[in-house]
């Protein structure tokens, strides 16, 4: 019989440990996956993790897709996390994501054609603002009416996504476009472009800004009386009450913070990469910083390195569907597999695993 | 000397051994108990006293040795096992969903739970036949805790057990429900059914056990037969050093530092208590107790007094100052310090580690936080001092709360606490769960700083307690603060009187007086 112990302190070595287990069994469970569906496994794992960084075809076209897409995952992933550890479940950062695009995009099409060097630097703070403002809605509702952050969250990502649809086709849909969806190109717009700092890289102001904000919240959370609170109320919620954290303002700063990153980076993302509003702007970029976060086991140099290698699963899925024939959907089970194995090894941190052998009474 | 029994023992242990990672929590114990036999198990915090009773009942698995009972070779795989050959046990924290009644308590802890109408028949017969009232439709969140212990107890004896084991049962008792305890206890030790007591008050073991064996450091020190030993020497042996009883100089009284007038305040909590018109003055250098069954306000009144909830305007005063709309951080800065009950999820953070939890209240006094940013190297510095001060027994300052022994996390809560200097300190059970060398140390550091002028509020089961060190003695009945007296004089009686909330005779009293 398999019993499960606690142990008296989370384990250290496992801590570490879990997320390597995770992606070897991912492998594992995807690499039989593509067996059943028809495709040598060696060569879809291969292609998935290995050609994008060192194929001589393709490798220079994907490896600045790594920062590319690594970029706001990591971005958007370090807000959620800081709510995450403190109970705090915003599920909706897709949706402060797209807002995120929309006030910094909006503020940007508003001034048009300037080329005043604040314009970027106004696009940055209308984009934040907005993910801030999107977060707020179920802070308030939470806090003033104790409803459900979850839900509430998950339903303005929909709310959001409609709000997208409208202003693609109306109110900031290019005058010069010819009647197709979509807004101006930001990247044919020196002043508000989120240009690529080093060419070949990938490496734009988005992907700055989350090396930013991984080091911010590493020093917040293990230095600052705000990161200690958060986690005080993830580890005793009644504890961090009588130490006198105020769990409004907390849900509010939480939500907050991930809102504005998560806002962050679609305005990084819609002047960058994507380079202009459209229907289909949103990427699943906000739920998929969910998976990130939680791979990247809630710490901050955790999730820079969770995201770079969803980052990868992204990009090799995507070469493996063109090269291969992989259909998308076993890409996301894919992606899938690695959650779920996260989470089931995650058990070992806190649990050692004991045989017994079962004896006659 | 020693109790020896003519027939078989019901219960015999032989060399039995666990250890844990780092600590041999059992070393070659062996003893034996007689059918009807009321055995004492008596031992400091760590002792292992927990892991042999868990031995015993089929949680522990021990590393080596053997236990017969009747005789019988007996090693049960789980509780299931050992409840099956008649040994039965009432846990010190009980295992009662609140929101269902008593029968249904007890059928969810069946195997194989009768009809209901035959279940609170036989709970009704049972309650009668050991003088346990309990009506079986009544829902446990209603229940004192008294009442609670009662269906735990009931749950046992319906398994007509051979031998019971009860974990520190008294402390939640008032001193008339543990009468009631000690009858229910005698007249199944006449039919023939073994005790094996745990508890930490040696006036009850003299009374109550007819024998009793030491555990120190997890190995047996000794045997006794309690009503023929005295409560010092027993308490002696356990700790294995001389006792000093806890002394304090006649220390003056000062101006009024804590203040409650007419504090009134609902539960926020399901199967709370509201407080009602709580009235009480606390002067510096004054301990006041307050006495009282569990669940009748204390946790209530130790979370409006620490900031936790918010008392209405005007009834809460610090020094003269309102308090009422200030948050724990700012009592805190003032001064006024509180130490909650429960250690594991509301003093102390379980999974944090213990310089962690020495940043949890020790900030505004002790200035570890500097413009929003943590002073470890400070909180570390801290968290040794209260580990060395009061002698909490860890590998060190970076292990995570949950890993230490609940008598070493309340010295470390309670010291937290007491070396931030407060103006005034309110501790919810102080002592709970500690061994007598480590509550004398406590009650001692309490009573220092009542010398230097602290005011105190020291909310206690433990009525010796409270009577040892208070000046004071006020009792909490349904959220009610009878009016304080003083300590000194009062019988067990009278106490017992105030805590079952005779407050129309206690003013009554009082008016002619």
């Amino acid at each position: 019989m398999i019993r499960l112990e606690k142990r008296p302190t989370p384990s250290r070595l496992w801590t570490a440990l879990t997320p390597l287990v995770a992606v070897l069994a991912t492998v594992i469970a995807g690499g039989l996956m593509f067996a059943a569906l028809g495709k040598d496994p060696v060569e879809a794992i291969r292609t998935i993790f290995y050609d994008p960084l060192f194929n001589e075809q393709f490798a220079s076209y994907s490896r600045p897709q790594l920062l590319v897409k690594a970029g706001p995952l990591i971005l958007i992933a370090i807000g959620l996390s800081l709510g995450f550890k403190a109970g705090i479940w915003n599920i909706g950062a897709e949706g402060q994501y797209i807002m995120g695009a929309i006030c910094g995009g909006g503020v940007g099409l508003a001034l048009y054609p300037s080329e005043s060097p604040l314009i970027f630097p106004l696009m940055v703070l209308a984009g934040a603002l907005g993910g801030w403002a999107w977060a707020m809605i179920p802070a308030i509702l939470k806090t003033k009416f104790n409803t459900n952050e979850i839900l509430v969250s998950l339903l303005l990502v929909y709310v959001a996504e409609q709000l997208l649809a409208s202003v693609s086709l109306g109110l900031l849909r290019s005058p010069d476009g010819g009647g197709f969806p979509g807004s101006r190109n930001f990247q044919h717009w020196d002043a508000a472009a989120n240009v690529e700092l080093f060419p070949g890289t990938g490496m734009h102001w988005g992907v700055v800004a989350a090396f930013i904000a991984v080091i911010g919240a590493y020093v917040l959370l293990a230095r600052h009386m705000l990161g200690y609170q958060i986690r005080l109320t993830g580890a005793a919620p009644r504890a961090a009450r009588f130490s006198g954290v105020n769990p409004t303002r907390l849900i509010v700063t939480c939500l907050g913070l991930s809102g504005a990153l998560a806002g962050l980076a679609g305005m990084f993302e819609v002047s960058g990469p994507a380079g202009q509003l459209s229907i289909d702007f949103g990427s699943n970029y906000g739920f998929t910083a969910i998976i990130v976060a939680f791979l990247g086991r809630l710490h901050p140099v955790g999730i820079l390195l969770a995201g770079l290698l969803m980052a990868l699963t992204y990009i090799g899925g995507e070469l493996a569907q063109f090269m291969l024939g992989l259909p998308a959907a076993a890409i996301q089970a894919f992606q899938g597999m690695l959650l779920f194995f996260l989470l089931a090894v995650d058990v070992l941190t806190n649990f050692r695993i004991r045989l017994i052998k079962s004896e006659v009474a | 000397m020693s109790f020896e029994p003519a027939q078989t023992p019901l219960l015999l242990l032989e060399g039995l051994t666990k250890a844990y990672p780092g600590v041999v929590a059992n070393d070659q114990v062996g003893f034996s108990i007689a059918p009807g036999e009321i055995h004492a198990l008596l031992g400091e915090n760590g002792a292992g006293k927990s892991t042999l009773v868990k031995t015993i009942y089929g949680l522990v698995k021990p590393d080596a040795g053997r236990m017969e009972l009747h005789g019988e070779a007996y090693m049960p795989a789980k509780p299931s096992e050992a409840r099956r050959r008649g040994v039965a046990m009432v846990f010190q924290h009980f295992s009662l969903f609140e929101a269902l009644d008593v029968a249904e308590n007890i059928a969810l802890g069946m195997e194989d739970p009768p009809p209901r109408r035959d279940l609170s028949e036989r709970i009704r017969s049972v309650s009668e036949e050991y003088g346990l009232p309990l009506d079986p439709s009544r829902r446990v969140g209603d229940l004192s805790v008294g009442e609670r212990q009662r269906v735990e107890i009931i749950r046992c004896l319906l398994q007509n057990p051979k031998l019971l084991i009860m974990d520190e049962p008294t402390s939640v008792l008032t001193p008339q429900e543990v009468d009631m305890l000690f009858t229910t206890l005698r007249t199944l030790s006449a039919e023939g059914t073994a005790i094996l007591y745990i508890s930490h008050k040696l006036d009850e073991i003299r009374s109550l056990c007819d024998a009793a064996t030491v555990l120190r450091h997890g190995k047996v020190v000794g045997d006794c037969i309690p009503r023929e030993t005295s409560a010092r020497a027993m308490a002696e042996l356990m700790v294995g050093a001389t006792l000093q009883t806890p002394a304090r100089a006649a220390g003056t009284r000062g101006e009024v530092l804590l203040e409650a007038r007419g504090l009134s305040l609902p539960s926020e909590r399901q199967f709370g208590t509201a407080l009602k018109s709580i009235q009480m003055q606390v002067r510096s250098g004054e301990i006041l107790g307050i006495g009282g069954v569990a669940g009748n306000g204390q946790d209530e009144l130790l979370d409006v007094l620490s900031g936790e909830s918010r008392a209405p305007a005007g009834t809460l005063f610090f020094e003269g100052q309102d308090i009422a709309a200030l948050g724990p951080r700012q009592r805190r800065a003032m001064g006024l310090l509180t130490a909650p009950e429960e250690r594991l999820g509301h003093a102390a953070a379980p999974d944090m580690s213990l310089v962690e939890n020495a940043m949890l209240t020790g900030d505004p006094r002790m200035s570890l936080v500097r413009n929003g940013m943590l002073d470890w190297p400070k909180t570390r510095e801290f968290a040794k001092k209260i580990i060395a001060d009061f002698d909490v027994r860890t590998p060190g300052s970076h292990v995570a709360a949950r890993a230490l022994s609940g008598g070493n996390l309340q010295k470390f809560v309670i010291g937290r606490e007491v070396l931030q200097n407060p103006r005034a300190l309110v501790v919810n059970q102080p002592t709970w769960g500690v061994d007598a060398a480590a509550a004398a140390a406590i009650r001692q550091a309490l009573l220092d700083l009542a010398e230097q002028g602290t005011a105190l509020i020291v909310i206690s089961q433990d009525l010796e307690e409270i009577l040892e060190i208070a000046d004071n003695f006020a009792a909490l009945n349904e959220g009610r603060l009878t009016e304080p007296r003083p300590a000194a004089g009062l019988s067990l009686e009278e106490i017992g009187l105030m805590m079952g909330g005779a407050h129309d005779m206690d003013t009554a009293h009082h008016a002619e007086a």
